[in-house]
């Protein structure tokens, strides 16, 4: 009990956050990846550009989608905003607070208020834990609902919200279908009543009619819990759906960031065009009738990037400035920006 | 078109401590010379065993093929002694799986497990064989093909092995290819590169085409005809126009309902199937969809509604499949 008092009286002071009010800052995020050879005598040998100079904001409510093939550096930005991973350079700012400026104790209360939802909830999940106790854990560690009997009503409530019969708090992971574990990951997520959610590819790997279930169950949590959600994944028909703006990455690099509509309408930046165009609509007659842009060659490696645009080595509009200068991004439109020179 | 292979009532069943798994369950479709089939359905519907069935590489015990015909060529697969079908297997018929470095060999160069398969094949001499890899790399979009044979399968990247498949699968001049989840392990941009190829190869060669998906994306955009299948039955088959754009088949409906689309306006509420695909140990006569099915009726539980005409090539399995279209029109 008495702990409960502490935590909160060594929270920062916060200020009070509406809607549409900034909830999140990512400015100039770098994180480079030692990368080292030898087995004894270990020298770093260069570094994997994982995140590269990456800045946005998002504001309370809204859905920012993070999307961009493997290895762009989306789970790593996540990780960053989560404090699981140190940046290398740059600031997170979280309710005007710059988290880095924090002890761990100070980042106590607003590690509470953000959470994240993986994308393989077995073995995010402890599988020897009931789903009560994996629910329960966390909430009787931060002093949420200490009551015993309070927090097991609250865990069938959690349940209930997730779709869930409560009798479930007495099962293990393993005895669930894969739908049914990450509605315990979106529980478990919900249990210390955040306000900030990290999705990384959190219905990626569910079957589609469960996926659907599961993405009207965000749908449905965001409306009901006012939360604010960084959607990460690779599907952009997901994205599409889910998502009131969208950032594209390539190779550690924000490409481009728009609304949701004016991204998808309007694609501006050649890579976002041909990952656009990649991606095929389940309509036959549709699809006879689009234009089908491959996008040459491969995504090039992180620990040896390209100098100057990272996508020049695979764009067909490049020119000679863009294999030298790395492209700012542009406010071409309103609150459409775009990292590249030549459109 | 010749028909090139021809699956009859074909029934697949596993024993395991929870009882007979009954993965395919009497399924009947074919597929002609040059033509591209895709097969759909959820996780665990039977897609795979089904596929792996016509090449019988069943692993028995738990495996059994029960019942069935699959007559390939004008012969029954089912019936021809093993040194024979060793012969179709990787000769007429080859497979791209989803995860290459499973095929592959990770300790023999590309190039030698190219050739071995083209000296067994075709009979081809070293000196030929090594010319036709070298042809083949090419043709699936490698660079320096010389360089690149004689690497080993862990030098190269995802889309590259994937690649490499796609060529073991041609050299040796297949009929027909079963490509099951040829992509799903790769990016969107990779997956796109990769489908392409195997469209422009499999049309030039006139190479049919078996693709296992559960992306109803790629099966719009590349298959002609599409399977649906719901717990190891095939519940509707067509062109993709008439299976997508008057679906027949409540699970169907059901799935082209509940995908997120890129094409649509956003703010769409998705309409999910709900609850969970059944158990196969656990199915009766009925039909396996009705426990999510909107539309089930008494008569659902009694027996498993026959797979019939709804005109021309489509044919849907569901007692209500001529009242669903109304209703669908009523709701909306
Ligand atoms: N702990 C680490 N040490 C070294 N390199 C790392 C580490 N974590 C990530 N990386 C590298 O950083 C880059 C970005 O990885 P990240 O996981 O953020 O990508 P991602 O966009 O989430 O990809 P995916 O879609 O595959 O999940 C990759 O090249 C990855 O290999
Ligand atoms: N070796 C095996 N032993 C027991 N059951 C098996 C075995 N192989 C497959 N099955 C079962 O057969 C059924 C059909 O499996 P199959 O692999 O064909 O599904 P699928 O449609 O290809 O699914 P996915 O989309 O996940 O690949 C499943 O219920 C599976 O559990
Ligand atoms: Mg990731
Ligand atoms: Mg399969």
């Amino acid at each position: 009990m008495s702990e409960q008092v502490v935590v909160s009286e060594r929270a920062p002071p916060l200020k009070k956050v509406g809607k549409g009010d900034t909830l999140l800052q990512v400015r100039n995020l770098r994180k480079y990846f030692p990368v080292t050879e030898g087995i004894l005598f270990q020298k770093a040998v260069g570094h994997v550009k994982a995140v590269d100079d990456v800045t946005f904001e998002i504001k309370k409510g809204e859905t920012l989608g993070l999307v961009g093939e493997s290895g762009c550096g989306k789970t790593t930005t996540g990780r960053c905003i989560l404090q699981l991973e140190r940046p290398t350079a740059g600031e997170i700012v979280f309710e005007g607070v710059n988290l880095e400026k924090l002890d761990s104790k100070a980042l106590s209360p607003l590690r509470q208020k953000v959470q994240v939802i993986f994308q393989d909830p077995y073995s995010s999940l402890n599988p020897r834990m009931k789903v009560g106790d994996i629910l329960g854990e966390p909430m009787r560690v931060h002093g949420v609902y200490p009551d015993s009997a309070e927090r097991n009503k609250r865990i069938a409530e959690l349940l209930n919200y997730c779709g869930l019969p409560s009798k479930f708090a007495d099962r293990y992971p393993h005895e669930m279908s894969g739908g049914q574990r990450q509605r315990v990951g979106i529980a478990r997520a919900l249990c210390l009543n955040p306000d900030f959610i990290i999705c990384d590819e959190a219905v990626s790997a569910l079957d589609v009619s469960i996926q659907a279930q599961v993405i009207n169950l965000l749908e449905d949590l965001r409306e009901e819990f006012d939360l604010t959600y960084l959607f990460i994944a690779h599907d952009l028909s997901v994205v599409h759906h889910l998502c009131n703006r969208v950032a594209v990455m390539y190779l550690g690099k924000l490409v481009e960031l728009a609304e949701s509509d004016e991204l998808f309408d309007n694609p501006m930046h050649p890579y976002t065009r041909a990952l656009l165009s990649a991606v095929p609509v389940p309509d036959p007659s549709k699809e006879a009738q689009r234009q089908h842009q491959v996008l040459k060659g491969e995504v090039p490696s992180p620990l040896n990037p390209p100098p100057g645009c990272v996508f020049h080595p695979r764009c067909t509009l490049a020119v000679d400035s863009c294999r030298k200068e790395i492209p700012p991004l542009r406010e071409l439109r309103p609150g459409h920006w775009v990292a590249c020179t030549e459109v | 078109m010749p028909r090139l292979l021809e699956v009859e009532n074909l029934k697949t069943q596993f024993e395991t401590g929870a009882g007979i798994v009954k993965a395919v369950d009497g399924i009947s479709y074919y597929v002609d010379e040059g033509e591209t089939v895709a097969i759909v359905g959820e996780s665990g519907c039977g897609k795979s065993v089904g596929a792996m069935s016509i090449l019988r590489l069943i692993p028995d015990p738990p495996g059994k093929i029960v019942d069935g015909r699959i007559i390939f060529e004008g012969r029954n697969v089912l019936e021809l002694p093993d040194s024979e079908i060793r012969k179709i297997r990787g000769g007429q018929i080859s497979m791209v799986f989803q995860e290459p470095m499973t095929s592959l060999n990770p300790v023999l160069t590309i190039g030698l497990q190219l050739t071995e398969t083209m000296m067994l094949h075709l009979g081809l001499s070293q000196d030929e064989a090594d010319k036709r890899a070298v042809e083949l790399l090419g043709m699936v979009g490698i660079g320096e093909p010389e360089r690149r044979l004689k690497q080993y399968p862990h030098q190269f990247s995802g889309g590259m092995r994937q690649r490499v498949m796609i060529a073991l699968a041609l050299s040796c001049k297949p009929k027909l290819i079963i490509a099951d989840e040829p992509t799903t392990a790769l990016d969107v941009t990779i997956q796109a590169q990769i489908l392409e190829l195997m469209r422009n190869l499999t049309k030039d060669m006139g190479v049919a085409l078996i693709i296992i998906t559960h992306n109803l994306g790629v099966v719009a955009r590349y298959a002609e005809r599409v399977i649906v299948m719901y717990a190891g039955k095939i519940v509707e088959m067509g062109t993709a126009k008439q299976v997508y754009h008057d679906p027949h088949h409540p699970y169907t409906i059901g799935l082209l309902n509940s995908v997120p689309r890129m094409d649509l306006h956003r703010g769409r509420r998705l309409v999910p199937i709900e609850g969970q695909p059944p158990d196969l140990t656990r199915l009766d006569e009925g039909c396996s969809y009705r426990p999510r099915c909107r539309w089930a009726i008494d008569k659902c539980a009694a027996s498993f509604p026959p797979l019939e005409a709804i005109d021309g090539s489509q044919i849907a399995a569901c007692f209500r499949k001529d009242e669903l279209e109304k209703d669908l029109k009523s709701a909306s």
